[in-house]
């Protein structure tokens, strides 16, 4: 079953499949697939940036999510620590945030692990430390979109949840919760495209995404205005799938607003 | 028929309800713990690892980046204000190849990364040397620093076109009849009434713009100029020392915060007759 899949991925893989764009194009150039070309490289570095804007993406929600919940609570305490978060995070240029994550994290596991008796040299990988930070940045300017969202819904909301006899929980899941969405999408469309481009800058930190491998390849075929200009379209077309993409979400969002 | 003869006599106050300990109190607290023992150890580590040597050598450095980042930023701001004015009429006019020709300046440059813009301009250009040279525009795009502020100057200038329209077409459509019906020309009523208007409109997304710059300048250290992450990634190096990133965060904070107050400042002062 799992080779059929493979099979089936494998065929329609946009990039190197045998109907790709690589395969199609660039059969005995520079971007061939294979031995002769940079296709097969290019196109795993594509995947690598998906994976990571991917994997980033649950993460900064759920991490923004709780930060803006906290900075919509009463507790004054919990609403100056969410703001301390927005403030660094916001601040700070995203490559330092990744570098500081990326040497951070190692020295923090350093001395943990020194003190619990072992004295070696520990390399964290780059995928993890590229999602981390990108997901303390992302967490960071989607909990302002979520806080505004909630602004947005009338207390009224709340309280007829109240009123229907719902526990707390059961009113944000089934009444705040799905007007939400449909107001902070916009938003999050915008930050996805940020975090699609922030994802360029794991390739300084070693991880092989689109923008390393076109590197790679110009600098080995000398090319290398050509190879960074395909970095460029490929970060091009993701961002106008994307947006392809949260335009269909959008309507699907707002099926129910038309007639009203 | 019967009345009151007495009033009921005060009485005490409900007792005051005991603020429990809830659970968001005891989530504040332990967050703020967190923050304040991460910011204890960051000063811990700083007094700690203090060596005179390291500061005397590195800290002019880090002045020096700093001026080199505030510098490229500002310029390339200016210059991208310049070049997004015709870009924003572009983008405005009827014309359909030229509102075609500005959308995909804007479309380009806003949905690329900045990194993979530098590269495209500083080893893409870079290997066209004997043309570049023929045209004489070979000392231009042999300098990371020139290269850096094109890439930065292109860059905004796509973003700040997308503001300077939205806060023109933002106007409303009486303005420019009112304008028109007290016979002022278009080129005055735009100069006096349309654009003051808009200006207004366009100051947060301005200020937003800038700070974006700020952050994203950072990219230039990786094509070896030696701005403020420049210097930090030469210190690093050297010295393997993890304050250097920490001080290089204090800076970028400090830039920041400085730079919003600022604005914060400014909009609030040019939006005082708007106050109600």
């Amino acid at each position: 079953m799992s080779g059929f899949f493979s099979a089936l991925f494998s065929a329609l893989d946009p990039l190197c499949g045998p109907v790709g764009l690589f395969s199609l194009l660039g059969s005995n150039s520079l971007v061939a697939c294979g031995e002769a070309g940079w296709g097969d490289e290019i196109a795993f570095g594509v995947k690598v940036t998906i994976t990571l804007a991917l994997a980033t993406l649950p993460v900064g929600l759920i991490i923004g999510f709780l930060i803006a919940l906290a900075a919509q609570s009463e507790e004054k305490l919990l609403r100056l620590a969410a703001g301390i978060y927005t403030t660094i995070f916001r601040g700070l240029p995203e490559l330092l945030t990744l570098f500081i994550v990326y040497y951070g994290l190692q020295i923090l596991i350093q001395a943990v692990l020194a003190s619990l008796g072992y004295e070696g040299r520990v390399e964290i990988n780059a995928f993890f430390a590229g999602m981390a930070a990108l997901a303390v940045v992302f967490s960071s300017y989607s909990s302002e979109v979520l806080l505004s969202a909630f602004r947005a819904i009338p207390r009224g909301q709340y309280e007829a949840g109240d009123a229907l006899g719902l526990h707390r929980s059961r009113t944000m899941l089934l009444v705040i919760l799905p007007q939400l969405i449909r107001i902070a999408l916009p938003g999050l469309t915008n930050l996805w495209l940020n975090l699609l481009k922030d994802t360029a800058y794991v390739s300084v930190i070693g991880l092989a995404d689109i923008l390393r491998q076109t590197g790679i390849a110009a600098r080995v075929s000398k090319e290398a205005f050509f190879f960074y200009g395909i970095a460029c379209m490929l970060y091009l077309i993701l961002a106008m799938i994307s947006s392809f993409g949260f335009g269909f979400i959008e309507r699907w969002a707002k099926r129910s607003e038309g007639h009203r | 028929m019967s009345y009151v003869r007495e009033l009921i006599p005060p009485r005490a106050p409900p007792a005051l309800a005991v603020k429990s300990l809830a659970p968001a109190r005891i989530a504040g607290i332990g967050v703020l713990l967190l923050w304040a023992a991460l910011a204890i150890s960051l000063v811990f580590m700083v007094i700690n690892g203090w060596d005179q040597d390291k500061f005397q050598r590195y800290g002019p450095r880090y002045l020096h980046g700093l001026w080199t980042t505030i510098s490229l930023v500002g310029l390339a701001v200016i210059l991208g204000a310049i070049l997004s004015a015709p870009v924003a009429y572009a983008r405005m006019a009827r014309n359909r190849v030229l509102n075609g020709i500005a959308y995909a300046y804007v479309y380009v440059f806003r949905s690329t990364p900045l990194l993979a813009q530098l590269f495209l301009i500083y080893y893409g250009l870079g290997s066209f040397r004997p043309e570049l040279e023929a045209v004489g525009l070979w000392w231009f795009f042999r300098e990371a620093w020139y290269c850096g502020l094109f890439s930065l100057t292109l860059n905004t200038a796509a973003y700040q076109a997308e503001i300077l329209r939205g806060a023109i077409e933002s106007v409303p459509r009486g303005q420019h009849e009112g304008a028109a019906a007290l016979g002022l020309s278009k080129r005055i009523a735009f100069r006096k009434v349309v654009l003051p208007q808009a200006l207004i409109v366009a100051l947060r997304p301005y200020g937003n713009e800038i700070v974006l710059m700020i952050k994203g300048s950072a990219v230039v250290a990786i094509v070896t100029v030696y701005d403020l992450m420049g210097e930090t990634r030469y210190a690093f190096s050297r010295t393997f020392d993890y304050q250097t990133y920490l001080w290089a965060a204090i800076f970028y904070l400090a830039i920041v915060e400085a730079l919003r107050h600022l604005w914060a400042f400014i909009e609030a002062r040019l939006t005082r007759h708007l106050k109600r």
